[in-house]
């Protein structure tokens, strides 16, 4: 208890810094108001962090994505985040290892922390940082290259295998973990566009787990696969939380019920409640939780 | 109510169907309509081509019975190489043509008779004895090349039916030329001479090889300059730059760079590469030069939207396993976009090596008979020597030209089936 008390204060001294330092901007003004209107409900702060993002605003252009998002991913946890269309959580969850750099307009304040060390540090090396954070992508993307290639390339820039012996194991336990090795085994030099979605989308993480990231980010994984690939990459995440932290954005709210601990809900760029998954789905706190989550949105 | 309702909706969609169909119907027979009026187009013009072209890739020879005799040729017994080098090989011809023909006798005759005789014969003979000393004092019958005029005869390309004055070769020449026939004096031969020499005032002497060599170290120049400026201009305004309104006014100028006449660019070379720089008149470095200014904005389009058309799930899944800029572009983007770049890059060099306006510009547009050694030489392209023949009055030059026009478009179709197998290669991949 008294842990969460100190994480409040520390929230609070960081919203203080924040407000002194853009009290000029119109823009942070409407901000403010807004920001006073809600107030995440739930437990949004863990102890013993992964990640954290404290007060973390997005921007894209002069239009506002993500407002005044505080949270935490805990240590081995899988993090679901729900809500309808352009909630900002696909967005959120971009800013976890900064893939939102490639988009020009796009803003970032705030902190997030990876094992508290700033991500948004001006010497932050984002190489460094994505090989931290790895990511898998709502659409299967592999390269059109070899599925051997798709799996070695990330620790070949990286420099992970000394030897090509050394390789062919990263590439084989990526796959086994992504339990993909069985079905492709004998064609590993076929291309990997060549599998189908859901292999693909195994394949993807296999590529992502391959560099041993700490943390793995989903953006709507299974959102291009049918029932049965969908039922094993979630098998699947419920293997890798054993090793990984991963925050995956779905739509599907039983996904989110079948594979996270905990689930945030978001609503119009802001977080509107955190919990454990199951308070979340069976007593939610907030109206427009109970609304999503019972199918009676408005 | 609803019954009728859904009849009168099924009513009117049929009423209306017949003429959807019908419209479907018509703008295909258009469509058939234009794709055919294309092909006919393409087909007489080929046609024309080829037909006009394909005898200028053969030529007639004549046999004659040349007598070597030293008092002939003007030499001593024994005679050195610059004596035979000097020695009076014209005369030994004409004289094997009077024997051969007794009964001539008046001056223009006798000048008729020698002009069945390509001037070639000299030198041919000249070469055959410096190789073979041996042959003097000796009778040989030897197969020399024919006039132009002569052969084109040969080839059947005379009326003779139409009146004498309006003919080039006379009456007299074609009853000399038929009694050669007859003897079996006279053959066809593939024309080498077309494909191993320059230019000549002399329509079968004349040949396509200074042009090609032109065309080619041209070309080299401009792939060396333009492709890897092009390409790496697009990768850098695709991939690094940042959008604001400089490399928006840069994008603008790109585009508009493509649409300049050519000859605007030879303009541009005449004055900074030749009378600024002051790099030689007439040589395949300025032309490729100006025209690798004249491709970049093609190959800088073509390849932007080559990069522009990776998916940028690409992108993202190699910054994802942290990739850095760098690596995405090159080993991702790149290889993907490869095939429509060598693509556009292709066209682009077949553009440059069907131009002339620019060319003309620099000087490219000279006599040349000697094959171009390098990039600074003088030296023409072919389709400057095609423009050059063009206007050519010897009958002989139509067909060098519709033949040379045969070579260049040889030359664009394996440029272009290039880039076809090279886009299958790399997609494959």
């Amino acid at each position: 208890m008294s842990a969460t008390t100190a994480v409040n204060e520390n929230t609070r001294s960081m919203m203080e810094r924040n407000v002194s330092m853009d009290k000029t901007s119109a823009l942070e003004m409407e901000r403010q108001a807004d920001m006073e209107a809600y107030k995440t409900i739930g437990s949004p702060l863990v102890k013993d962090a992964k990640m954290s993002a404290r007060n973390v605003n997005v921007f894209y252009g002069d239009k506002q994505a993500i407002l005044d998002v505080s949270l935490d991913i805990g240590r081995n946890e899988v993090l679901a985040m729900i809500g309808p269309s352009g909630c900002g959580k696909s967005t959120f969850l971009r800013t976890l290892n900064r893939m939102n750099d490639i988009i020009p307009i796009c803003r970032v304040q705030g902190d997030i922390t990876l094992d508290g060390e700033d991500i948004y540090k001006s010497n932050q090396d984002t190489v460094m940082l994505r090989a931290r954070v790895g990511m898998v992508f709502q659409k299967p993307n592999p390269f059109p290259k070899s599925i051997y290639e798709n799996v070695a390339y990330g620790p070949r820039i990286h420099g992970l295998a000394h030897s090509k012996a050394e390789m062919d194991e990263i590439v084989e336990n990526s796959l086994r973990r992504a339990s993909l090795f069985d079905e492709v085994k004998d064609q590993l030099d076929k291309p990997g566009t060549g599998l189908s979605g859901g292999q693909q989308q195994r394949l993807c993480i296999a590529r992502a787990i391959a560099v041993s990231p700490e943390v793995i980010l989903m953006d709507e994984p299974c959102s291009a696969l049918d029932p049965i690939a969908t039922a094993r990459i979630e098998e699947l995440i419920d293997d890798l939380k054993e090793k990984y932290t991963i925050a995956i954005v779905t739509h599907s709210m039983q996904q989110a019920a079948r594979v996270s601990q905990r689930t945030a809900y978001f609503h119009l760029g802001k977080l509107i409640e955190v919990g454990s998954t199951k308070d979340i789905f069976t007593i939610p706190q907030h109206q427009l939780t109970e609304n999503y989550i019972t199918g009676r949105f408005g | 109510m609803s019954d009728s309702r859904q009849s009168s909706t099924t009513l009117a969609i049929q009423a209306s169907l017949k003429k959807r169909y019908a419209r479907e119907r018509r703008f295909q027979w258009y469509g058939r309509l234009a794709v055919l009026t294309g092909f006919i187009f393409l087909f007489i013009l080929l046609a024309d081509i080829i037909v006009k072209g394909s005898p200028a890739f053969t030529q007639h020879y004549i046999e004659l019975d040349i007598d070597f005799s030293a008092e002939m040729l003007g030499v001593g017994e024994n005679p050195s190489a610059e004596e035979i080098a000097s020695a009076d090989f014209l005369a030994v011809v004409k004289d094997s043509l009077r024997e051969q023909f007794p009964d001539v006798t008046g001056r223009s005759e006798k000048k008729a008779l020698y002009r069945l005789i390509s001037i070639r014969a000299e030198y041919t003979l000249r070469d055959m004895v410096l190789a073979d000393p041996g042959l003097i004092g000796t009778h040989k019958n030897v197969w020399l090349l024919a006039h132009a005029e002569a052969g084109s005869y040969l080839k059947g390309q005379v009326d003779v039916t139409a009146p004498e004055a309006e003919r080039r070769v006379k009456d007299a020449q074609v009853a000399w030329l038929d009694t050669l026939r007859a003897e079996g004096r006279t053959e066809s031969r593939f024309n080498s001479t077309f494909f191993l020499s320059g230019d000549s005032r002399e329509p079968e002497l004349a040949g396509i090889k200074a042009a090609l060599y032109g065309s080619f170290f041209t070309l080299m120049v401009t792939f060396c300059l333009a492709f890897p400026i092009g390409v790496m201009a697009a990768i850098y305004l695709e991939e690094f730059a940042p959008r604001n309104r400089l490399t928006d006014l840069i994008e603008i100028n790109i585009n508009n760079l493509a649409a300049v006449p050519s000859i605007v660019f030879g303009l541009l070379g005449l004055a900074v590469f030749i009378n600024f720089f002051e790099l030689p008149r007439s040589a395949p470095l300025v032309g490729g030069i100006v025209l690798s200014l004249m491709t970049l904005p093609t190959i800088i389009i073509t390849s932007r939207a080559a990069i522009q058309a990776v998916s940028p799930s690409i992108h993202e899944a190699a910054m994802g396993v942290g990739a850095s800029k760098l690596q995405t572009v090159f080993h991702h983007v790149l290889p993907v976009a490869m095939p429509g770049i060598l693509t556009g890059s292709i066209i682009g060099m077949a553009q440059a090596l069907g131009e002339t306006a620019p060319l003309l510009m620099i000087g490219m547009v000279a006599f040349i008979m000697d094959v171009p050694g390098g990039v600074t030489d003088p030296s023409t392209v072919l389709p400057v020597q095609i423009y050059l023949w063009a206007d050519s009055p010897e009958r002989g030059f139509t067909e060098k030209t519709s033949a040379a026009i045969m070579v260049l478009m040889g030359f664009l179709i394996l440029m272009n089936a290039l880039a076809v197998y090279l886009r299958k290669r790399f997609e494959l991949k």
